[in-house]
């Protein structure tokens, strides 16, 4: 994966420009010594690292304004970065950037239950929203599957989703507002606790910009009370095509689940190994989770069972208590970390129209025979969002660029069915050189100019999303 | 102008000499008035692809609301976010596109749980000012694949391009729905009863107040869970007043079709307004517009107004939040400005926004101020 040569003259002043920042910030917020940056050169897109010139973890919204008007004035790009857990390089380094962390805005500023919103600085990460209005019986409800570790930030930067968001949406769908610092210094408000946009819909752009529009510090998030209970269903099924034939039946019924999960064969002996969920062991297995009181419950899930009993399961098992369910969930969020267990594995994140699902299926699996290499799938079914997880040996020479080309062609499928590149890890790096697949110049055109707009400089995370190729004229301007 | 196909779209405003006024259906026209060359979408017609399995739908841009609506609703579905007809009130006729909606952000009562237009907005084609054909989003409702301008186009009142196709999440419609009425008369009681009803867990798709009724609540699903549901929020809001139920699932159709489309402010020769606000802030606001008359809508959170012609209410709004001008003559839609003034920083932004995306300056030039 390349990355743009680092600038020399920004290189050659990193004396000059750490002092600048030094200026601006407590000592404890400025790491510049390179034992010590290390600690930010890369994100969970391990494969790549790259030290920067120096990171910085501002406390507040003016450190964060008066570090990128120095940037901004000394050419220097910025990488903001929330907790660095993106699976597609959005946080990763360029020798001669400066990393912004937000982890240290981690405040609550204003929980409101009356009007349903809670105001946070973007540090926090997911999972602790939630806590922060848990004792009052609400929720956030975007739940990436690394909310214990994911920031807010992140979250709004890739547009994050969830396994609850065929009910409750993904970010954009529970952003009302934010504050962010434009690259040259200038802090913004958008958006608060009334609802829509009074002219364009800014904060529909910002959301899903891999931090290369501003720095968002704080943000006002929807949040929502909690069902009275929920209760998943296990269905297992002996081949792929009918688990999803199921999928969509259910959804034709007018039930509309909060959670339709899918594993296949190689991913459900993994979980099951390593989370002892209770998983059975077949071709295909769903999870479909509903909410409501027991009797709402029990009418939704009756209504599953029947549409999934006319597929003839080869396993149906309703979650008898809430510890059960737990553990049901529990192997599901644990699956990435059980294909790590045994492998080495690259986590794709292509969605498809969920009527392409056998297909894409069976051409993965031919893909697989023909690269030799082992796929297993976990996905968000209701919502078409795949998650194919390539597994191979980090340590055999070559392994890795055939992984990668192997996941180059599932993504290039995913966009010929009708689908995308991306259904919520984001672009960053990963998926970068890919875009031309998925939209013409004048489509990369037109998303490029907003960066112009808002970044005229391109300073902002500059070398992720758009092709290099693509964006050099912006770069070097 | 009328063409018939997405290349004949980008031909016309490629071509175009001047300012091109756009219109859809023509039902909600709103905004600053706008001189120009008429250019009608109503040839990009048809549903192009629909896949109830899948909750998507994907109709040209001038395709009318009403089949897309009667084409959903013969596979038990629906657009979610409700969007006005806005006929009523304007005084406008027609049939409204799915275009216009689009353009307009156009949300009704269920916007409040299942969000804005925005939000089911899955994807867009759009001509942008220079004649190029721009495509963003697409037909799956999880997609981050490069920056959304999906939202961006949506509610840009047709600044930023000339939308030519548009793709919708759908959702299936609810068995029933029911609804109540709670007696209450004081606008800051209503919305302390819209805010419990809310923050239950009874999932309420609509919380408006109408002054002389009371407020009114929807809630749907299946019939158990909906009579279930309606029980617990008549015992939470009985501190309230009386809680009487509506007739039946027909009643609950009329009521909610009549605040979606602001019945009740209809006729009356006032300017109408439409301010959005924290909807806790509503009652405080309510007192000092001194309107004639009065609607709430999403909980409090969306205030319909009727006053007195010429005024520029946001002068007594005293609250965060933004006031839309729906309705008002030419003369007091070049005075006053139809939408919400922006603090410079956003103003800049929007400008440039526009400057790139129509940089002739054609495309229904000054409408949203």
């Amino acid at each position: 994966m390349d990355m743009p040569p680092p600038d020399a003259a920004v290189l050659a002043g990193k004396e000059r420009i750490v002092a600048r920042l030094a200026g601006v910030l407590p000592a404890d917020a400025l790491v510049a010594d390179p034992a010590e940056t290390r600690a930010y050169e890369c994100d969970a897109l391990t494969a790549y690292r790259c030290p920067p010139l120096c990171a910085v973890l501002p406390r507040s919204t003016q450190e964060v304004s008066a570090v990128l008007k120095i940037c901004h004035e000394e050419g220097v790009p910025v990488v903001p970065r929330g907790s660095g857990t993106s699976l597609a390089g959005g946080a990763l380094p360029t020798a001669d950037c400066v990393i912004l962390g937000v982890a240290r805005l981690n405040a609550v500023l204003e929980a409101d239950y009356q009007n349903r919103f809670i105001r946070v600085q973007t540090g926090r990460t997911n999972l602790s929203v939630t806590g922060a209005v848990e004792e009052e019986d609400f929720f956030y409800a975007p739940d990436p599957s690394s909310q214990l570790a994911c920031a807010i930030a992140g979250n709004i930067g890739m547009n994050s989703g969830g396994a609850h968001c065929l009910k409750y949406g993904v970010t954009t769908n529970n952003l009302m507002g934010v504050t962010m610092v434009m690259m040259d210094g200038t802090v913004v408000e958008i958006g608060g606790a009334h609802l829509d946009a009074p002219g364009l819909d800014l904060l529909g752009v910002i959301c899903g910009s891999e931090g290369q529009l501003g720095v968002v510090t704080e943000a006002t998030l929807r949040i929502l009370r909690k069902p009275e209970g929920a209760r998943p269903v296990l269905m297992g099924f002996d081949a792929n095509e009918v688990a999803g034939a199921c999928v969509s039946d259910i959804i034709k019924a007018g039930v509309l689940p909060v959670a339709i999960e899918f594993m296949d064969r190689p991913c459900i002996r993994a979980t099951e190994a390593f989370a002892h969920a209770g998983y059975p062991d077949c071709e295909a297995l769903l999870i479909i989770e509903v909410e409501g009181s027991e009797a709402e419950i029990d009418e939704q899930l009756g209504l599953i069972k029947q549409i999934a009993a006319r597929h003839n399961p080869v396993a149906l098992r309703e979650s008898q208590s809430e510890e059960e369910s737990k553990k049901i969930w529990l192997g599901r969020k644990s699956a990435f970390g059980a294909m790590g267990q045994i492998n080495d594995y690259m986590c794709l994140d292509g969605t498809i129209p969920v009527s392409a699902l056998p297909e894409v299926l069976r051409r993965i699996g031919e893909m697989s025979r023909d690269y030799g290499l082992d796929v297993a799938n976990v996905f968000h079914a209701g919502d078409g969002n795949m998650h194919p997880l390539i597994l191979f040996d980090a340590n055999k020479p070559g392994d890795l660029e055939r992984c990668e080309a192997f996941g180059a062609d599932i993504l290039k499928l995913c966009v010929e069915v009708g689908g995308c590149l991306t259904g919520e890890h984001g672009v960053g790096i990963e998926k970068r050189d890919l875009m031309v697949v998925q939209f013409a110049p004048e489509d990369l055109e037109a998303q490029m100019r907003v960066k112009d707009v808002f970044d005229p400089k391109w300073l902002l995370n500059p070398a992720k999303v758009f092709p290099l190729a693509v964006s050099a004229g912006r770069r070097a301007a | 102008m009328k063409p018939a196909s997405e290349a004949e779209l980008a031909e016309a405003v490629r071509g175009a000499a001047g300012p091109l006024v756009l219109r859809g259906g023509g039902t909600r026209s709103i905004g600053r008035p706008v001189r120009g060359e008429v250019l009608e979408t109503g040839g990009l017609s048809g549903i192009r692809l629909y896949e109830p399995g899948a909750l998507t739908l994907v109709a040209g841009a001038g395709t009318p609301l009403a089949e897309i609506e009667a084409v959903l609703a013969a596979e038990g579905q629906r657009l979610p976010f409700e969007a006005p007809d806005m006929r009523g009130l304007l005084g406008t006729q027609g049939e409204s596109t799915i275009g216009g909606v689009v353009a307009a952000n156009a949300s009704g009562p269920r916007r409040v749980q299942a969000g804005a237009c925005r939000d089911s907005l899955i994807g867009v084609r759009f001509v942008d000012g220079a004649g190029t054909v721009v495509k963003n989003g697409g037909r799956v409702m999880k997609n981050v694949t490069g920056y959304d301008l999906v939202k961006l186009l949506a509610g840009s009142h047709g600044t930023l391009g000339v939308l030519s196709e548009v793709s919708f999440k759908v959702l299936p419609v609810p068995e029933t729905a029911a609804g109540l009425i709670v007696s209450v008369a004081d606008p800051a009681a209503a919305v302390r009863a819209m805010a419990v009803a809310m923050a239950s867990p009874y999932e309420v798709t609509g919380a408006a107040w109408l002054p002389g009724t009371g407020v009114v609540l929807r809630i749907e699903g299946f019939a158990a869970s909906v009579s279930y549901r309606a029980g617990k929020l008549t015992g939470l809001l009985a501190e309230f007043g009386t809680v009487e139920a509506e007739s039946g699932a027909e009643a609950v159709a009329a009521r909610w079709a009549a605040i979606r489309d602001v019945v009740p402010l209809q006729g009356g020769t006032g300017d109408i307004w439409r301010l959005s606000v924290k909807p806790s802030d509503a009652p405080g606001v309510l007192a000092r517009l001194g309107a004639e008359a009065v609607m709430l809508d999403w909980a409090g959170g969306l205030i319909w107004a009727r006053a007195a012609a010429g005024e520029d209410l946001r002068a007594r709004m005293g609250a965060q939040g933004h006031a839309t001008l729906v309705r008002a003559d030419a003369g007091t839609r070049v005075r006053i400005a139809p939408f919400h003034p922006e603090p410079g920083p956003l103003a800049a932004i929007a400008a440039g926004l526009r400057a790139k995306f129509d940089p002739r300056g054609i495309l229904n030039p000054g409408i949203m101020g």
